[in-house]
């Protein structure tokens, strides 16, 4: 029968006071603890040990990238069905969930006859979004969908409000 | 006429080398501080520019001297301006009675053969602290001046046992000449192991040490980095410098360094002998070269280990500070040196 440890267990560490001990070999163990120096040595193999042997926990960036978990909630993107048509009907839904008021659709009519509307305008202003995943949610087309691209760069505000063209190409 | 001048090509020479010395393992030392705390603390510190960050303090310099140098309103300018000049002063004088070389013929690897060095060393050990205090104090700002009072009252504590290890020093070699304690450490051994005689070696390993320590004290080096203690005085002393003039601070902390890296060498771990090899029986110019190599290792190794503990101890209290210095290391120097003089007394006669 094998022994399995549970997780309420407590390891109880017996409590080991330095600078206790009897005779002279107390003393002297006392001494040798006052005398900091043993310690002190303890510590420098402890941190060499850090600094030779055990692994680094720095990414070297640019030519390594961290690998996002899944469902990581990065870039927003709008899907395209199957014949190439986005999926979005402007419901406006994605808009009115969105909690940090980032979503600005303006609908027009639709060229196909599945559906009334197509957005004519999607902004998403990703300076006010805070990736919190709702219109991905609320969608009722699952049209809108957040990517694992964490890297946004941008050197005015501009081109960080994202409109149609760029969401679809995305 | 002739001879005149060749002595002053020699000396211009050495002079030059010595400074180089010093120019080069200086910057070399903040990139290696910085690198080693990076691999100490799970990183890599900086590695980008040049080949393992290598050119890294010429980019740090670059900045340096591209930043504004503000000068507090209230500061004495002249003080402020000149008191990270003044922390050079005992690292660059200091360095120059030191020996890092064998002779080349007739002539000594030494800038200036000083009859007295190691007096010469102590007082130019103590001008350091000058620039400390009136920096902290120039800036007009409170926590500088803490900073200022505390590396004085520190570095006068740390001064009187790193003096009485030193006329350990003397005792063991009998001079007070720094290249006959050279000298004398290559004929009869290393005085960290006693010197000439095999009861000397408890006393060489507790001087060692207790002048290692003193050195970190005096350099302000964690564990005894009081003076700048950044989480209570804001930085110390040099709070209040940017640019150029805090560049200078850390370059004259660098260079104070490594002059106590070389004055623990001399007087202790042998010069630039290297046991089993009798180089002092050819004044060559190889010999020469692998004695200022021997000479450079040991100063490297002391310095490394510096760095090592600076990123291995947390910072002692002010009062752990003083115990340790009054009660600790003044009473074992103190006795470390009776024992070795009565003990000679007895055994020399």
């Amino acid at each position: 029968m094998t022994q399995v440890a549970t997780t309420t267990e407590i390891r109880e560490l017996p409590y080991k006071d330095p600078e206790q001990g009897t005779g002279l070999m107390g003393w002297f163990k006392k001494v040798l603890y006052r005398l900091y120096i043993p310690n002190v040595l303890k510590g420098m193999m402890k941190t060499a040990e850090y600094a030779v042997i055990r692994p680094k926990a720095t990414l070297l960036y640019p030519e390594v990238k961290r690998v996002t978990r899944k469902g990581y909630r990065g870039e927003h993107r709008l899907k395209q069905d199957e014949q190439g048509r986005m999926k979005c009907v402007a419901c406006l839904m994605c808009q009115t969930a969105c909690p940090a008021e980032c979503i600005e659709i303006s609908a027009g009519p639709s060229p196909w006859s599945d559906r009334d509307k197509v957005p004519v305008e999607f902004r998403i202003d990703l300076l006010k979004c805070i990736y919190c995943g709702m219109c991905e949610e609320a969608c009722p087309c699952d049209a809108i969908e957040l990517t694992e691209t964490y890297t946004q760069v941008a050197l005015t505000r501009d081109e960080k409000i994202y409109d149609l063209k760029r969401l679809l190409s995305n | 006429m002739n001879d005149m001048l060749w002595d002053w090509a020699w000396f211009g020479g050495k002079a030059l080398v010595a400074v180089g010395i010093l120019m080069t393992i200086a910057p070399l030392l903040t990139l290696a501080e910085r690198r080693i705390a990076g691999f100490i603390q799970g990183r890599y510190g900086p590695n980008r520019v040049g080949p393992f960050g290598a050119l890294q303090p010429v980019a740090d310099l670059i900045k340096g001297v591209m930043k504004e140098q503000i000068i507090p309103e209230n500061a004495e300018r002249l003080l402020f301006v000149l008191a990270p000049v003044i922390v050079f002063v005992p690292g660059a004088f200091g360095f120059a009675v030191i020996p890092w070389g064998n002779a080349i013929g007739e002539h000594d690897l030494q800038v200036i053969d000083l009859d007295v060095g190691v007096l010469f060393v102590m007082a130019v050990l103590s001008v350091g602290v000058y620039g400390i205090t009136l920096g902290g104090w120039s800036s007009s700002n409170k926590y500088s001046l803490l900073g200022a009072l505390r590396a004085s009252a520190q570095l006068i504590s740390y001064e009187l046992s790193l003096g009485l290890t030193m006329l350990l020093v003397i005792m063991m070699s009998g001079s007070v000449d720094l290249k006959d304690i050279v000298w004398h450490q290559v004929q009869h051994g290393w005085n960290v192991f006693g010197g000439s005689t095999w009861w000397g070696l408890p006393s060489g390993i507790v001087g060692c040490t207790l002048l290692y320590i003193c050195a970190l004290a005096e350099n302000n080096r964690l564990p005894f980095d009081l003076a700048e203690c950044e989480a209570e005085l804001v930085g110390g002393y040099h709070t209040e410098y940017s640019g150029m003039s805090f560049l200078w601070w850390l370059f004259a902390e660098y260079v104070a360094m490594i002059f106590s890296a070389s004055l623990i060498t001399t007087l202790f771990l042998g010069g630039w002998d290297i046991p089993f090899v009798h180089l002092e029986e050819a004044p060559t110019v190889f010999g020469a070269v692998l004695s200022v190599a021997s000479f450079l290792t040991k100063i490297i190794t002391i310095l490394m280990t510096y760095i090592w503990i600076r990123w291995t101890l947390p910072r002692f209290k002010y009062n752990q500070l003083m115990d340790l210095g009054w009660k600790g290391f003044l009473p074992t120097a103190l006795v470390n040196i009776a024992v070795m003089a009565v003990i000679g007394v007895f055994l020399e006669g």
